[in-house]
């Protein structure tokens, strides 16, 4: 039963059955803080991915010479590390996303994921391992972020609005719940710009996951029952 | 006199009118993690209190005296954390030393506040800020943090009693309620502009 999980699912599992968002429930304040508009939370999650996979690359590469009683301020300073690089970067290529993130980009040190994978998994694990867990938990981290800040730009705003962070596409903004740029009519419900609304959608998102997980788990318990059921049935019709 | 009158205004807006949890999203995670119980969400607020306030005091000057002088303003992360982080573990010391019924009811809390944003988030917030006002932000947001996280363990307790929808028991409720409460709190927005008072 102790086998090791195959290098294909330490890659796939974080970006759906154990997504760090959705699943574990970590992250939370990035992923309300920088989800009103679909573009940062993709920026944000792509530093995010950046700091995630190098700090995992980092610390299993250390993971036998890191002493076992201070091995959480040795990780606190790997990842500290490399947010510095990820600022300094973002801040010099990126201003305008730098800008939107704000104090978020600081506020990746103390990223519950990022110091879950290093203790949980990259001071464990063999480097290839631990690289794709961090590949694989960023990117599973992006597209929820990218989730919940479609449905809450959409809802807020009406439009949807690309090259305002990413400078370096063209301008452009689709309209879904408005109307085209001059008319007045707005389906939007300024709610879900808010803080409040960001609560609600994640709430909500959360509650469907878990509505899924429940009807799975029925339905297996049902399958499991009729199974038994005609096992029990077989064997008294052998019995006869 | 006026300047204390704008300290305890600004208190009082970066504690209820833009909240460190409601508006600001710092501390989210230990706000759902530890929010059921009554008690122990006291004994993390009051945690979360005292080492805010520490680090805000010890930050800033060495931001501002150290760093700023030395040229080395990228290093901020790396020391506030590592500033925290030792903060952390000399607060656990002492309480250990001083009480021990104390160190029971808040121990478990303090690892957990290295990686609370709400602490990191001040003190990367005071840089822009002159001393006495970014005490007043660590203030406000401390006592901030303690309001909110109790009221909503008070909820949450009723809430475990409920006849709720399968799917929502647990976290998903937890969030609706902090959307209902963020509502709440922003009925209170405009109430002080700070601006008036010269402090933005």
């Amino acid at each position: 039963m102790d086998q090791k999980p195959s290098k294909l699912k330490v890659f796939l599992d974080p970006l759906c059955k154990a997504n760090p968002l959705f699943v574990m429930i970590l992250g939370t304040c990035p992923a309300l803080a920088v989800t009103t508009s679909l573009e940062s939370a993709i920026g944000m999650g792509l530093l995010f991915t950046f700091v995630v996979f190098c700090s995992n690359l980092i610390i299993s590469l250390l993971r036998k010479v890191i002493p076992e009683e201070v091995r959480t301020p040795c990780y606190i300073v790997v990842i500290a590390t490399f947010v510095t690089v990820v600022k300094l970067l973002s801040s010099t290529f990126l201003p305008e996303l730098y800008s939107s993130l704000g104090v978020f980009v600081s506020l990746l040190v103390v990223n519950c994921i990022v110091l879950g994978r290093a203790e949980a998994f990259a001071s464990q694990n063999t480097v290839v391992d631990s690289m794709l867990d961090g590949l694989g938990n960023g990117l599973g981290y992006t597209w929820a972020i990218a989730a919940i800040a479609l449905v809450r730009e959409v809802l807020g705003t009406g439009t949807l609005t690309f090259g305002k962070v990413f400078t370096f596409i063209p301008k452009f903004t689709l309209p879904i719940l408005s109307g085209y740029s001059g008319s007045d009519f707005s389906m939007a419900i300024p709610l879900f710009k808010s803080s409040a609304g960001g609560f609600l959608v994640l709430g909500i998102a959360l509650a469907i996951i878990a509505a899924v997980n429940n009807e799975k788990e029925r339905k297996a318990k049902e399958k499991a029952r009729a199974e038994k059921a005609a096992a029990a049935a077989a064997a008294k019709g052998g019995n006869n | 006199m006026e300047y204390v009158i704008s300290f305890i205004l600004a208190i009082i807006s970066y504690m209820v009118i833009d909240n460190v949890i409601l508006a600001r999203y710092f501390g989210i995670c230990s706000f759902i993690g530890v929010g059921n119980k009554i008690k122990s969400s006291i004994g993390m607020g009051l945690a979360v209190f005292f080492v805010t306030m520490m680090a805000a005091l010890v930050c800033w000057p060495l931001y501002n005296f150290i760093l700023v002088p030395a040229g080395m303003e990228y290093m901020e992360t790396i020391v506030f954390i590592l500033v925290i982080a030792s903060l952390v573990q000399m607060v656990g010391f002492f309480i250990k030393k001083k009480s021990m019924s104390l160190y029971k009811t808040l121990g478990i809390y303090l690892p957990l506040i290295t990686t609370n944003c709400a602490v990191l988030g001040v003190a990367e917030s005071n840089m822009a800020f002159d001393f006495g006002r970014s005490m007043a932000n660590a203030l406000g947001t401390s006592l901030g943090f303690v309001l909110v996280i109790f009221i909503f363990a008070c909820i949450r307790v009723k809430l475990e009693g409920s006849n709720l929808p399968k799917a929502f028991k647990g976290v998903p409720i937890a969030l609706i309620v902090a959307g209902l409460m963020a509502i709440v709190f922003m009925g209170l927005g405009g109430m002080i502009n700070l601006g008036t008072w010269g402090l933005i």
